[in-house]
């Protein structure tokens, strides 16, 4: 019986996307916002990326909402899986290949995940793709010897400072009387690697942010005991 | 056959295929991965809304400006919403590490019929059963074949 339902239900989910699909129309978009944006954008923010002006300059208030969704789903898995007793028994470190791996690919990861924040308004990337790199970087250790873990401590400052830079670069704009996170006019050259005006910074704090904050994530389930 | 258009058959597949493993499935771990893939079918429809024909992507590189660029906002919005989703997965698995802590099992038939008599043991009342409710499962023992299917 259960079986039939669960089917007759994705029966008519199924039907539902199709008629979707029947009124959305192919290769026609019904919005033409995207093109109004890339008409203007580079001439009003400086950023020759335009999916990162949309990200922070034109709907960056959302972006901040976002780091807060981010923020509010890693504090509630460190409070619902609790502090690990100090008993608990731990996984062996990971053997030689893994270990080595491990060490080799920390700067790498490193330097790539730097690269892809600090280029975010110029190539495909930024602090998001950036950040989850860095957060891989602190992790891949964590995996090859279970017995170390990251500094929580460190983790949470970064993450703090980190967020709190966005909302003061935000506040920044409100100071010369404009609305919050108004970037600055005088963007530099397009396409150069200081440009952009405030884009880069608001960049790098959510990439640190969300690398701090998905390393913090990553190591607390990992540091989770197993059921006896 | 059009690129596109298999794209739109994977976007639809995704969803259905995501669906079936929230609503067909007992076990809570198959039941996240369901939300994976569904998460990963709304965000392949999502980018497809703003398909357009040999555009590239919304990036001026060295000054010169493509003919067609893709829509940047659906862009944007897939990128939180990636990042969202990852969230809701590590919320969600953290959770059921908790469930499993607490009841032993993975296994949502057994954890509702673990609940409900929790619930009835509190209130201190018989567990209500209805003529329509499915049949206690009993873990324990191995279901003989003459007890059937609920």
């Amino acid at each position: 019986m259960r079986r039939f339902t669960s089917a007759l239900f994705l029966l008519g989910l199924g039907v539902l996307i199709a008629a979707i699909y029947q009124k959305m129309g192919f290769h026609a978009s019904g919005s033409n916002v995207g093109q109004a944006i890339n008409a203007v954008a580079a001439d009003q923010l400086g950023a020759a990326n335009f999916v990162t002006s949309v990200v922070l300059g034109y709907r960056g208030l959302d972006t901040l909402m976002e780091l807060t969704i981010l923020f509010t789903a890693a504090t509630v898995v460190a409070l619902v899986l609790g502090r690990r007793k100090p008993s608990a028994k731990r996984d062996p470190d990971a053997g030689f290949v893994l270990q080595a791996g491990a060490d080799l690919f920390f700067p790498l990861l490193l330097i790539v995940g730097l690269y892809i924040i600090l280029h975010g308004h110029l190539t495909p990337g930024g602090g998001f793709q950036g950040g989850v790199i860095l957060a891989a970087a602190f992790f891949v250790p964590v995996l090859a010897r279970p017995g170390t873990s990251i500094d929580h401590g460190w983790a949470r400052l970064v993450e703090g400072l980190a967020g709190a830079s966005f909302i003061f670069i935000g506040l920044l704009a409100m100071l010369e009387g404009k609305s919050f996170l108004t970037p600055p006019p005088g963007q530099g050259e397009l396409g150069a690697l200081f440009s952009a005006g405030t884009l880069p910074l608001l960049y790098i704090a959510v990439g640190l942010k969300v690398g701090a904050e998905l390393a913090g994530l990553l190591a607390h389930l990992s540091e989770t005991e197993a059921a006896e | 056959m059009d690129t596109s258009l298999v794209m739109y058959i994977a976007a639809g597949g995704l969803l259905l295929i995501g669906s079936a493993g929230i609503v067909m499935s007992s076990h809570l771990v198959r039941i996240i991965f369901g939300i994976a893939l569904l998460e990963a079918g709304a965000n392949l429809l999502l980018l497809l809304a703003s398909f357009r024909e040999g555009a590239t992507a919304p990036i001026i590189v060295d000054g010169h400006v493509p003919a067609i660029m893709a829509d940047p906002v659906p862009q944007a919005l897939v990128l939180t919403a990636i990042v969202i989703g990852v969230g809701i997965l590590a919320l969600a698995l953290s959770l059921a590490i908790r469930v499993q802590r607490a009841y032993g099992t993975l296994d949502m038939r057994e954890i509702r019929d673990r609940m409900a008599q929790e619930i009835a043991d509190t209130a201190s009342i018989d567990r209500p059963i209805s003529s329509h409710a499915p049949l206690p499962v009993d873990v324990t023992s191995v279901p003989s074949p003459s007890e059937g299917k609920g």
